[in-house]
C-alpha cells in the first residue's frame, strides 16, 4: 500500500532538530517531524515547589505538556486536559530512567513541552525535544531518549504515521527507546493488533528511533561542538579556530553516514527488547 | 583490550561511549556500564592518568565548600538570612556566620542585610541536608554599587584562567574591581565597565577554544 506522502514504509518524515532555541532557559530544543513541531524548555535543577512534592533522596522531574491553541485545524482549548495530563505522565516516565535524578536531592527539574504544530505523533516529538533539552541543560543522563511511532496500514508497517494515516490505521503504537541500554521506556497503543504484527510494528519503531538518535546527536554537536570562533571571522583567521575546525569537523561528518545506512539495514534483533514498561 | 572511542578534549553528549576498557576508571560526569565508560553530560573529555571524566559545558551551579559565590538576599528569618545563589537550593546565612556580634532579640536584621541586598559570601556547609554561607572570610562583602553580569557557571574557570591569569589581565587592563562568584555571577565596578562586559561575553561564547587569553589581551590593548 502506498503512503499518502509517497514515503517508504520505514521512512520518517523530514526532521528538523535544533538545540538552544530559548536563550533564557537552562536548556531547550525544537524538534519537528513533518507538520508536527515540539519545543521543549528545561529549567533547573532548582528548588522544588511546592515543597511537599520534594523527594528527600532525588530530584523530581516535573513535566508540563501543552498544545498551542493554533496547533491543529480545530482550536485547542488552552489549559490542562485529560489528554495532556496523560501525556505529561507518560513523558515523565519515558525520561526518568535516563536521568540521574539521585544526584540532586530535593531539587526539581522543570520540563515544559509545547506543541506548536500538530499532525500526529506529538508525544514522540515532545519526548525527542525534551531529551535534547535535558542534555542541553547539562542534566546528567545515561542516554538520550528517542521516540517514534509506527502502525499497521493494510499489510505494511508504517513508521511515523502522519495525521491522515493515523485516521485509517488499525493500530498506532508509539515507543520511547534508549539506544545504549536497548530498552523501551514508553509503549502505548491505540487500536488492536495481533501479537505477530505487534512485533513487527515495534521493530519498525525501534528502527526509526535509531535514525532519530543520530539526528539528536548531530543537533547537540551543532550547538556544543567545535566551530570557528566568532572573532576569527572578522579578522585574523585565528590558528586555534582553524585547527579546532579541522580536527573536529570529521566526527560530525561521520555521524551523517550511519543515518543513511541505518535506513536500509534490516530491523534490529529481537533480543533488543529486554524491558517493556507501560 | 583498550578501545579509545573519544580523544582527550573531544566534545561528547550524554550516552557517548568514551572508552571500552577495564583499565580506566570513570571520574566526574561519566559512568561505567559493562566494559565501557560513557559520558553523562555534554562536555569535554578529560583524562588524568587512568581517570576519565567529562568537563561540563552547561548546567547549573553545584555548591562546593570553600567557593565564593554572589547571592541575593531573598528572605530574613529570626536568626539568619536566606540567599538565592542560583543553585539547586537556597543558601542559609546564619547570624553566627557574620563578623560582628548580633543580638537577634534587639537588632533589626534588615539593618545588616535587607531583602534584595547582593552579597559576596563563602560556602561554609554544603551537604545533602544543608547549604550554609559564611561572611567570616576577609574577601566577603556586601555590594552597594557596580554591575552584576550572569555567565554560565560551567565557564567560570575559563573566566578566571590558570591561577587567575585571565581575570587579573582584565582587572589590570580595564582598571576595574572584579569579583567572580563561582555560581556564575560576576560583579565589577570601575572606569571601563563596558570593556569588561565585552570581554566576558567573548570568553563565554568561545570558552572551548584555546588561546583566549591572547585574544582578550589584544582586545583590551586596542581599546
Amino acid at each position: 500500500m502506498k503512503r499518502k506522502d509517497d514515503r517508504k514504509p520505514g521512512e520518517l518524515r523530514p526532521i528538523v532538530a535544533r538545540v538552544g532555541v530559548i536563550p533564557r532557559a537552562d536548556g531547550s530544543a525544537l524538534f519537528s517531524m513533518g507538520r508536527t513541531t515540539a519545543i521543549a524548555a528545561v529549567y533547573g535543577p532548582r528548588e522544588m515547589h511546592p515543597k511537599r512534592m520534594q523527594s528527600a533522596d532525588s530530584a523530581v522531574l516535573k513535566t508540563i505538556y501543552s498544545m498551542a491553541p493554533f496547533s491543529t485545524s480545530e482550536r485547542v482549548r488552552p489549559g490542562p486536559s485529560r489528554r495532556s495530563h496523560e501525556i505529561c505522565k507518560v513523558t515523565r516516565q519515558a525520561l526518568e530512567p535516563a536521568v540521574f535524578l539521585k544526584e540532586f536531592p530535593k531539587a526539581g527539574i522543570y520540563l515544559f513541552i509545547n506543541i506548536i504544530e500538530a499532525d500526529a505523533g506529538t508525544r514522540t516529538a515532545g519526548i525527542n525535544a525534551a531529551s535534547l533539552a535535558l542534555a542541553d541543560a547539562g542534566i546528567p543522563m545515561r542516554d538520550l531518549v528517542t521516540a517514534a511511532a509506527a502502525g499497521k496500514v493494510g499489510n505494511d508497517y508504517f513508521l511515523d504515521l502522519e495525521g491522515k494515516e493515523e485516521d485509517e490505521t488499525k493500530c498506532d503504537l508509539p515507543i520511547a527507546y534508549m539506544h545504549n541500554e536497548k530498552k523501551i521506556t514508553l509503549m502505548q497503543m491505540d487500536g488492536d493488533i495481533s501479537p505477530k504484527d505487534a512485533r513487527g510494528v515495534i521493530d519498525a519503531a525501534i528502527k526509526g528511533c535509531e535514525v532519530i538518535y543520530d539526528i539528536q546527536k548531530k543537533a547537540l554537536m551543532e550547538k556544543w561542538g567545535y566551530k570557528k570562533p566568532h572573532a576569527a571571522e572578522k579578522k585574523e583567521p585565528a590558528e586555534t579556530g582553524e585547527k579546532a575546525k579541522q580536527a573536529k569537523e570529521k566526527p560530525a561528518e561521520k555521524k551523517v553516514e550511519p543515518k543513511k545506512a541505518e535506513q536500509k539495514k534490516p530491523a534490529p534483533k529481537k533480543s533488543t527488547k529486554k524491558e517493556v514498561k507501560k | 583490550m583498550t578501545d579509545m572511542l573519544k580523544n582527550d578534549r573531544d566534545v561528547v553528549v550524554p550516552g557517548d561511549e568514551i572508552i571500552n576498557s577495564m583499565d580506566y576508571l570513570p571520574g566526574k560526569n561519566s559512568f561505567r556500564k559493562g566494559n565501557s565508560i560513557y559520558s553523562k553530560r555534554v562536555g569535554l573529555v578529560s583524562m588524568h592518568g587512568r581517570v576519565i571524566s567529562v568537563i561540563p559545558l552547561s548546567g547549573v551551579y553545584i555548591p562546593k565548600v570553600g567557593d565564593m559565590v554572589i547571592g541575593k538576599v531573598s528572605e530574613i528569618q529570626s536568626s539568619g538570612w536566606i540567599a538565592d545563589i542560583k543553585s539547586t537550593d537556597r543558601a542559609y546565612l546564619p547570624v553566627s556566620g557574620i563578623r560582628e556580634f548580633v543580638d537577634t532579640g534587639k537588632t533589626d536584621m534588615s539593618k545588616i542585610y535587607a531583602v534584595g541586598d547582593i552579597i559576596y559570601a563563602k560556602i561554609n556547609v554544603a551537604n545533602q541536608s544543608s547549604l550554609q554561607l559564611s561572611m567570616m572570610d576577609p574577601r566577603t562583602r556586601k555590594f552597594n554599587s557596580g554591575r552584576i553580569m550572569p555567565i554560565s557557571p560551567a565557564k567560570v574557570p575559563r573566566l578566571i584562567g590558570k591561577e587567575g591569569s585571565m581575570i587579573n589581565l582584565i582587572k589590570n587592563k580595564t582598571n576595574c574591581r572584579i569579583n567572580v562568584g563561582q555560581n556564575g555571577l560576576v560583579w565589577f565596578e570601575g572606569d571601563k565597565e563596558n570593556l569588561v562586559t565585552e570581554s566576558i561575553r567573548i570568553i563565554e561564547r568561545d570558552a572551548i577554544y584555546e588561546g583566549l587569553t591572547d585574544r582578550i589581551s589584544e582586545l583590551l590593548e586596542k581599546a
